[in-house]
């Protein structure tokens, strides 16, 4: 195991449920820089809350494993057979009322106690009032990519959200198709988007970073390849991010060659580059495309290469993904990929 | 009491038995196609599902061999999705629910002094329709996009989320293959469930009155009655599945106003009950060989027959547990946590009433009861892990995590599987005759209970971590790796153990000990016949005056009658 | 008995018929498949995207419930016929019975064409066709697999092979029959009371 840093070793002390669980974790640490988005990591309000009833509830069941554990262990080893027993039957007891009511309201105590914590908690994330200054975002879930809508903003992108720290974002979450899950496991528990059934949730991040997550419900062949990226960041960072956001699609003559071929090509008929003709939505939108650090739902950085093996053949990347390859030459695709890294 | 002969008829048979006359191969085929022996049909569902517990287990190390680490491409995205569909699908429906239901028609008459089930040409159809049902899942891998498609299976999880499921997201047959064998089989299910319902309300001998059944009757009874009302929704969502891909109706087509979360409902209406319908015949089990080889009478019995009945009928009221994260009212969700949180009182009961069974006792570890006692500690943290994720907030968390996976699989296999083999070792030597080999039952409990722990204890870490449920592949910067690995390593070392076990099961039919009529001292009245039983069981009807028939034979000058 | 040097007094014995613990079984099964269908229906109510809708199209089936309903009185006599081994009235009150029920698949066949070639209303238009097509049609199929064992039942009254010692499996089967029945009330409740 390698060393980890002072910054890990943070997140070690609240993430510690058992030493177990803190071998375990750490040892998957070693190997990597980016951290695991632990259920016991959080970094916003819900995620928060829910990290202490979680503690809450493992305490209560720690002991009850430990109790109800320690007996049986002590049974099993105290009234083994033994070589020297004779062969008589030991005492046949066929029961206690008394023993057996007193180990009936026991339990009960505990689902109170378990039960009122947890309605609680229910009732503080589900039922909180949105602030007013929350920022709204529209999530719609697609096979296999994720749709961000900013309404109030007036911006668009996909697969990697921006919010800012220290602030409510309500997220409206919706179905172009199948079922989807939304879970980002530092900033809250998962919810589903369904078609025909809106669901709301919200995060209120206290730190920056970026925060990773994954479609949580299977929806097709791509779904392990639906990932989320949440960049937190300072209310700086954020109003220069929405600013370049809300600029229409960058127009530069040196590489006319290539949009000429993304706007007369099929791209158009999936594809929306704010400012010209292509208005398709059944695919990301691209007009900051260059500006996105991944593209292809996460699974692939946004480097020029990249770029062109995605366009040559997406599914060499995503087998099933719905975009298909557009039987280009190598030369058109280069064209392409000078025109889409214009896209800031 | 080995000088006395039993005066239960039936035990006076001493014929060895094996010797029987010579069969050919054809007469001997078809004498088990048209048999309507209830022994017979048990065995047959039994060999049935561990047939298809080896095809289901394979499909399962497919997909830890996939998963052992980032980025792996042993399994193509669309071979892994039908792999954990099928696996999923097979050991819930034509492994799980057969063998119980295989031990059911094996033991229940037998147990309840009985000839035969009340309906034994119903068995029979039953079981072939359960079988028929598992060869046309199967058929989907050829038949599933028509001949010319070869290599195509349902791949859309075995809970089938609408929409997934209608034609627009998955065309070709693989899903009506999925569904019309569910369909099959569920009638399959009905009428064995009906069957065992009336033959223990209908067929009991002389004396056995409800409160002296056996308690595994009992919990087969409670079963199939919660079957009744579980399998029947799954059936009729299914019908309204095929009505929508082949009738062009709209119940799951959201594109025409259909509901996503109607099949949600149903889905779990069906798929909580479920797990009971597997669980509680695992509780009989453990209700028949925990009291044998402590060699005491059962702790509270009729406690344990309340917190059955209990069990099964808070468990219709708590399926939307499967369903925090879809975005329910408070209210509701609340509603489901409590319901979902009393299940753990009866359950609690139970695992108190064995551990008083046990206490006092003289423990024998002998196989079946190696097995049981470590069913009591696994299933303990299963039911722990279920109160964790009972908690709303914390299953928006864990819902859909490995954490999920590894708790259903504490109860599946570390609960459910563990008693089925101790199931195997206690009866095999009644139905065959011969006694299952020690030392190989020594390896395949320890290697299984080590490569259980391996696999299913590291997975809740797993999913702490972050890692949702069917995958096909990981980020290698998620940190998952080393983990998974593990998991993976521990999923071949219970294969090793399996396979030890279907060696010994066919070792010991030929080179077995003989067993005689009663190799563990019991106290039920399947131990009165000879091993294995002839076709009508018992020579004359039995009478019984106890809960344990046996023991007042072995011990006259204490028998239990005087005391119930 | 002898090895037992004690034994209790010896208990009465009685089990209850195998035949209708199956039967109440089965008809436990199928209700829940039926409650299925029923929440599926009432869920979907007013949901269609496009018409027709049941108001525009659906007449209530009086003749048809009344037949129906009245065929759980006939059978309900003619078990009492075949208790008292008078096998004439039996046959005679089994057939009216048979006649009833097939009177209401007719009833039920004639709405299906009306609906079909009138109102252009299929088990595709939308959604009330899906649920209405599959209730509706799901309780015609178990009035029809009752039909097919009444006629069996005939057909061995009239070649004379019923007589009293059948009483207990011709209640069963009415049990089914009465089962049918009752669905009914719900269905018509809800399809064309509710949801109309």
């Amino acid at each position: 195991m390698r060393s980890f840093t002072a910054k890990h070793g943070a997140h070690v002390v609240r993430l510690v449920p058992g030493a177990v669980l803190l071998l375990l974790s750490t040892c998957a640490w070693g190997q990597q820089k980016q951290t695991p988005p632990s259920i016991f990591a959080p970094a916003s309000t819900p995620a928060h809350e829910i990290f202490g009833l979680s503690m809450f509830v493992l305490a209560i069941t720690g002991g009850i494993f430990v109790v109800v554990g320690g007996l049986l262990t002590f049974a099993v080893i105290r009234y083994r057979s033994r070589p020297d027993d004779d062969a008589s039957e030991p005492p046949q007891i066929y029961g206690s009322t008394q023993v057996e009511l007193a180990w009936t309201v026991v339990p009960v105590l505990i689902v109170v106690v378990l039960f009122l914590t947890t309605a609680r908690i229910i009732f503080g994330i589900q039922d909180a009032p949105e602030p007013q200054r929350a920022l709204d975002v529209t999530v719609v879930g697609h096979q296999f990519w994720w749709e961000f809508r900013y309404p109030k903003l007036g911006i668009v992108t996909a697969n990697e959200l921006h919010v800012p720290v220290k602030e409510a974002t309500y997220l409206h979450l919706l179905s172009a198709d199948v079922m989807h899950s939304f879970w980002v496991p530092e900033l809250n528990g998962k919810t589903d988007l369904i078609p025909n059934h809106p669901n709301d949730m919200w995060i209120a991040p206290q730190r920056t970073g970026l925060f990773l997550g994954q479609c949580a419900q299977f929806c097709g062949p791509e779904h392990a390849k639906m990932l989320l990226r949440v960049y937190v960041e300072t209310p700086e960072q954020f109003a220069a991010w929405v600013k370049e956001q809300q600029r229409t699609a960058v127009d530069d003559p040196a590489v006319a060659a290539g949009r000429h071929l993304f706007e007369t090509q099929a791209c158009t008929n999936c594809h929306a580059v704010n400012g010209t003709p292509a208005i398709g939505t059944f695919g990301p939108d691209l007009t900051h495309l260059a500006s996105r650090d991944t593209i292809a739902a996460g699974a692939v950085k946004n480097t020029p290469q990249d770029l062109h093996e995605w366009i040559k053949d997406p599914a060499h990347f995503k087998p099933g993904v719905l975009m298909p390859a557009m039987q280009l030459s190598d030369p058109q695709i280069d064209q392409l990929v000078a025109y889409l890294d214009t896209l800031k | 009491m080995a000088d006395q002969p039993f005066p239960i008829a039936g035990s006076i048979d001493v014929t060895p038995p094996r010797a029987r006359e010579r069969l050919t191969v054809g007469e001997w085929l078809h004498g088990w196609i048209v048999t309507t022996d209830h022994k017979r049909l048990g065995i047959l569902y039994i060999v049935y599902a561990i047939v298809f517990l080896l095809v289901a287990g394979a499909e399962a190390l497919s997909i830890r061999i996939q998963l052992a680490r980032a980025d792996n491409h042993f399994l193509t995205a669309d071979v892994y999705d039908r792999m954990f569909t099928m696996h999923g699908t097979t050991m819930v429906f034509l492994v799980g629910m057969p063998i119980l239901f295989g031990f059911g028609n094996y033991l229940v008459p037998l147990m309840v002094g009985a000839r035969d089930m009340a309906f034994p040409r119903l068995n029979a159809f039953s079981f072939w329709l359960t079988a028929f049902g598992g060869l046309l899942l199967y058929y989907s891998f050829i038949g599933g996009s028509g001949l010319y498609g070869m290599g195509n299976a349902p791949d859309v999880m075995w809970l089938a989320y609408a929409p997934l499921t209608e034609k627009a997201f998955s065309p070709g047959h693989a899903m009506d293959y999925w569904a019309l064998s569910l369909i099959l089989s569920g009638f399959g299910t009905l009428g064995a469930a009906i069957n065992i319902v009336a033959t223990a309300f209908s067929m009991r001998c002389r004396g056995m009155t409800l409160l002296r059944m056996p308690l595994f009757t009992w919990l087969m009874v409670v079963m199939s009655g919660l079957t009744l009302i579980t399998i029947t929704p799954l059936t009729a969502a299914q019908i309204m599945l095929v009505i929508d891909r082949y009738l062009g109706g709209h119940f799951f087509d959201t594109q025409a106003g259909g509901s996503a979360m109607i099949w949600l409902h149903f889905f779990w209406i069906f798929g909580h009950p479920e797990v009971y319908v597997l669980v509680l015949p695992v509780f009989g089990i453990a209700n028949e060989i925990i009291p044998v080889f402590s060699r005491k009478a059962i702790f509270g019995y009729p406690a344990m027959v309340a917190a059955s009945v209990g069990i099964a009928f808070v468990s219709t009221g708590v399926w939307a547990h499967h369903m925090f994260t879809v975005g329910m009212t408070s209210v509701s969700n609340t509603f489901f946590v409590l319901s979902t949180m009393l299940v753990g009182i009866p359950t609690g009961i139970k695992i108190f009433n064995w551990l008083a069974t046990i206490w006092g006792g003289k423990i024998q570890f002998r196989p079946p009861m190696m097995f049981c006692v470590a069913f009591l500690f696994q299933f303990l943290i299963a039911g722990l892990t279920g109160i964790m994720l009972s908690v709303a907030p914390w299953d928006w968390q864990l819902h859909n995590s490995y954490f999920v996976i590894a708790h259903f699989h504490y109860v599946l296999v570390g609960a459910i599987v563990f008693n089925i083999f101790a199931a195997i070792y206690y009866w095999y030597p009644k139905a065959i005759g011969r006694m299952l080999d020690e030392t190989l039952a020594k390896w395949h409990f320890w290697l299984f209970l080590i490569g259980f722990h391996v696999t299913f204890d590291t997975m809740h870490f797993v999913g702490f971590l972050g890692m949702p449920r069917s995958i096909y592949t990981y980020e290698a910067d998620r940190g998952w790796g080393t983990l998974n690995m593990i998991v993976s390593i521990g999923g071949f070392i219970q294969a090793i153990a399996v396979l030890i076990f279907a060696y010994n099961l066919v070792y010991s039919y030929f080179r077995g000990r003989i067993a005689g009529n009663d190799p563990w001292d019991a106290w039920t009245l399947e131990w009165a016949t000879p091993s294995p039983p002839p076709v009508y069981n018992f020579a004359t009807d039995p009478v019984v005056h106890s809960r344990r028939p046996l023991w007042d034979l072995k011990h006259p000058e204490d028998p239990d009658w005087k005391y119930e | 008995m002898s090895a037992i040097p004690v034994t209790p007094p010896a208990e009465p014995w009685s089990l209850p018929s195998r035949g209708r613990v199956a039967m109440l079984s089965l008809i436990i099964g199928e209700s829940a498949i039926f409650t299925i269908f029923v929440v599926a229906y009432i869920y979907y109510i007013g949901k269609s995207l496009s018409g027709p809708t049941p108001q525009q199209v659906l007449d209530i089936p009086f003749f048809n419930t009344v037949c129906l309903l009245s065929s759980s009185v006939t059978i309900w006599l003619s078990e009492r016929q075949i208790e008292h081994g008078r096998i004439k009235a039996f046959a005679a009150l089994w057939a009216l019975t048979i006649a009833l029920g097939i009177e209401f698949i007719i009833g039920t066949g004639l709405e299906w064409h009306k609906l079909i070639y009138i109102d252009g209303l299929t088990i595709h238009t939308n959604l009330f066709g899906t649920t209405f097509y599959s209730l509706v049609g799901l309780h015609a199929t178990h009035v029809v697999v009752g039909l097919l064992m009444l006629t069996l039942v005939m057909l061995f009254t009239l070649t004379g092979h019923v007589n009293v010692r059948h009483t207990e499996r011709i209640q069963v089967l009415a049990l089914y029959w009465h089962f049918v029945d009752a669905v009914w009330v719900v269905v018509f409740t809800v399809v064309y009371i509710v949801g109309r």
